[in-house]
């Protein structure tokens, strides 16, 4: 009879589990996420990057950041990685002699470190409390102190190690690149791509950035070509610009004069980083030297936040997983579980 | 300052010559002196031989000719203060011929030339101001019926020694910027053989003068880079010591003449300026004695790189410049901060020896510190009197 009942209820958890499974809307695994159409970004290229760390200075200014020290006279701001309080760094890569700029031997190359706004962003997907959320217009991956609960997931899921945490502070704060989007509503865009004097560092839509990295890896090296500076015009805005209007933009961004010039191409490597990685980040990058030699990790074609979460939400979809650990757990309590009549009666006496 | 007071001594007699002959007080001319021993980057106390050597030296015979120019750098040096050209050209060198400044006019003048080199052969200075013009056997300029390209050859042999000012003699200037039609050449191009070269356009007057002093201190010319510039004055870009750098640092740019930017004196680079590419020290020397920033940026125009080959008259004057130097220091934060590695195993062992010592030395101290408490405390029992320890407890 005993063994007959267990049976029985096993069947029944069991079966619970499965008909959960059976009846639930098929969780099907979630594809990355692409960029939103007018995602907002920004093209650092390295071979215009002459390392003046104007956009360092800016970011802090923007960003009203204190500066940081790593040397002994702790006169200038020297932070060495990203930080809870540096959310824009210009690192060197450098190689022997280092005669050649953007040369992998004997030479020397920048790389802009900071947040790459992805398609799909990990910290989001990791954040327990959405307090890392993606804009859906502008793409903008953007954090909320307010909702924060300091458990720095992002930290751990970035797989660019963006997201720093201001651990001095008792209060602290995840310190990110927003791409200034607290400056959008004045007609401020990205404050390193406003100061940037060569133009390394360009703001302007995503797809127009592509765009424009597209054609700068077709250049011939060493042929004298235009290069904007400060924000890309979208075509919108340079149809109307030429039929004399001012085109519609939201946000809408301050009239600047056009800082295009002139300047040799570099020596481009045929790659536009953050095209395809991770299902494509808004933030783009070309280099003279191997991505991977300047921080950049080699990632494959989806993201991260997709997988996990297809895992995830097909284990927690409708509860079944719950469901079918605590069936299963049960079963096993309750096959463990001893006839207590006898002991009872022993004790009862 | 013993040098400056050996002079003041011994040198009364001389110094008072020189002081008539200049008609400086003595103080102008110290300080004449001390600016030019600043100027070409000489140590303290250099002032004095300056100063020696300007009173001893006989005044250098110079001969100054004009080819394809625009006599800016004449202008250019009529405008320096201290001393004033008049002084320079009288007393302090003896110009035998220069064809702006000269009283003599026709035959004259072209014998005073004859007579300067037969006189002082071997010893006159030779100014250069112009590019020489060399295409069709250098037909495109003639001097007193004798074309340029023969003058200058004729006046360079019997030189002590050949200084090219203004950017026309030093590298061809404007007027080789192409298609050239003249073949425009450099005075060491012409001569074949490298020369002191003063570009600018015009130079500044002190770059020159310091130059002619330097020769007149130590009988031979300053130190002077690949393209023959003194070091002491071209050794540097403009960009490097710019007023306006601090801007430039920080992202600040004027973005159209006359913005809020250019009025408030920020970096003109995004205007074109060419200081990143071009060596001078007109940020540093300023020009016309009229202060602080009295130069082209300090004016609000950017650079437009005329002491450069290349640059000058070459390049567009508004098109951006090519930064040069912009290999990032050792400072700079690299891909990945290298850590420090894990220890050898030499190390630990050598760190464990030590430790190991540390831990002996730390209990013989211990023992030792036991022994002497334990001897006192005999000590005391000794006496006889109850110890304060026993007295607590």
């Amino acid at each position: 009879m005993d063994t007959r009942r267990k049976f029985l209820k096993g069947v029944l958890a069991g079966g619970a589990a499965v008909t959960t499974a059976a009846v639930a809307p098929s969780v099907s695994a979630r594809e990355t996420r692409a960029r939103p159409a007018e995602a907002l970004g920004l093209l650092y290229d390295a071979t215009l990057c002459v390392g003046c760390k104007a956009c360092v200075a800016a970011c802090k200014q923007a960003n009203e950041n204190p500066a940081e020290y790593s040397t002994a006279d702790q006169l200038w701001d020297t932070p060495l990685d990203t930080s809870g309080y540096t959310f824009n760094l210009i690192k060197m890569y450098r190689n022997g002699t280092m005669e050649t700029k953007d040369a992998e031997v004997n030479g020397y190359a920048f790389m802009k470190t900071s947040c790459m706004h992805c398609g799909d962003p990990s910290c989001v997907s990791a954040c327990p409390v959405s307090a890392m959320t993606k804009d859906p217009v502008t793409g903008v991956v953007g954090y909320n102190a307010d909702k924060c609960i300091g458990c720095r997931y992002c930290v751990a899921a970035c797989p660019f190690g963006i997201p720093k945490y201001q651990y001095d502070s008792p209060t602290g704060r995840i310190g990110k690149c927003e791409l200034c989007r607290h400056r959008h509503k004045d007609g401020h865009y990205s404050a390193c791509a406003e100061v940037c004097p060569t133009g390394a560092t360009l703001f302007g839509r995503t797809e127009d950035l592509l765009a424009e990295a597209k054609r700068r890896i077709a250049m011939k090296p060493g042929e004298l070509n235009r290069f904007p500076r400060g924000r890309l015009k979208s075509m919108q805005e340079k149809k109307a610009e030429a039929q004399g209007k001012v085109a519609e933009t939201t946000p809408k961004w301050r009239a600047e004069p056009d800082q295009s010039y002139e300047t040799p191409a570099g020596k481009y490597l045929q790659h536009v980083y953050g095209e395809k990685e991770y299902g494509g980040t808004q933030v783009l990058k070309l280099s003279g030297v191997g991505f991977q030699k300047v921080g950049m990790p080699d990632l494959p074609p989806d993201a991260a936040a997709a997988m996990s979460e297809t895992i995830q939400h097909t284990l927690y979809g409708n509860l079944i997983m719950p469901f079918a650990v605590l069936g299963a757990m049960s079963y096993v309590a309750k096959r463990n579980v001893k006839p207590d009549e006898g002991s009872n009666d022993t004790e009862g006496s | 300052m013993s040098d400056t007071n050996e002079i003041f001594d011994l040198g009364r007699k001389t110094l008072q010559d020189v002081e008539q002959r200049l008609g400086l007080s003595r103080r102008e001319y110290l300080q004449f002196c001390a600016t030019l021993a600043v100027t070409m980057g000489l140590p303290k106390g250099a002032d004095a031989a300056v100063a020696k050597a300007i009173e001893t030296s006989k005044r250098p015979s110079v001969i100054w000719l004009h080819f394809q120019e625009c006599t800016g750098c004449s202008e250019s040096l009529l405008r320096a203060e201290h001393p004033t050209l008049e002084k320079l050209i009288l007393d302090v060198i003896s110009l035998d011929y220069h064809e702006t400044l000269m009283a003599a006019a026709g035959h004259q003048a072209e014998a005073a030339r004859k007579d300067a080199m037969a006189a002082n052969k071997g010893k006159y200075v030779l100014v250069v101001e112009g590019a020489i013009p060399t295409k069709d056997n250098g037909n495109y300029c003639k001097i007193g019926g004798h074309k340029a390209i023969d003058l200058v050859k004729e006046c360079a042999a019997d030189a002590a020694a050949v200084i090219a000012i203004g950017s026309c003699a030093s590298w061809g200037g404007m007027p080789s910027t192409g298609p050239n039609p003249t073949g425009a050449s450099s005075v060491a191009e012409v001569l074949g053989k490298p020369v002191v070269t003063i570009p600018g356009c015009p130079p500044n007057p002190y770059n020159f003068l310091a130059t002619v002093v330097h020769f007149l201190t130590f009988g031979k010319l300053p130190e002077v880079d690949k393209l023959g510039r003194p070091k002491f004055a071209y050794s540097r870009l403009i960009h490097e010591n710019c007023e306006r750098r601090a801007h430039f640092d920080a992202g600040r740019f004027a973005m159209e003449f006359g913005d809020a930017g250019h009025r408030q004196g920020y970096c003109l680079y995004k205007l074109g300026c060419k200081g990143p590419e071009t060596y001078a020290n007109c940020s540093t020397l300023g020009f016309g004695d009229a202060g602080e920033n009295n130069w082209p940026v300090g004016c609000g125009h950017p650079c437009i790189g005329c002491t450069e080959k290349g640059v000058g008259f070459t390049k567009p004057i508004h098109q951006v410049a090519k930064l040069m130097n912009v290999t990032p220091p050792l400072q700079y934060p690299r891909i990945v901060e290298e850590q420090g590695k894990g220890a050898t195993i030499a190390s630990a062992a050598a760190v464990a020896a030590l430790a190991a010592a540390a831990a002996g030395a730390a209990v013989m101290l211990t023992r030792n510190l036991g022994l002497s408490h334990a001897a006192e405390e005999a000590e005391r029992a000794k006496e006889g009197g109850p110890t304060q320890d026993k007295a607590k407890v």
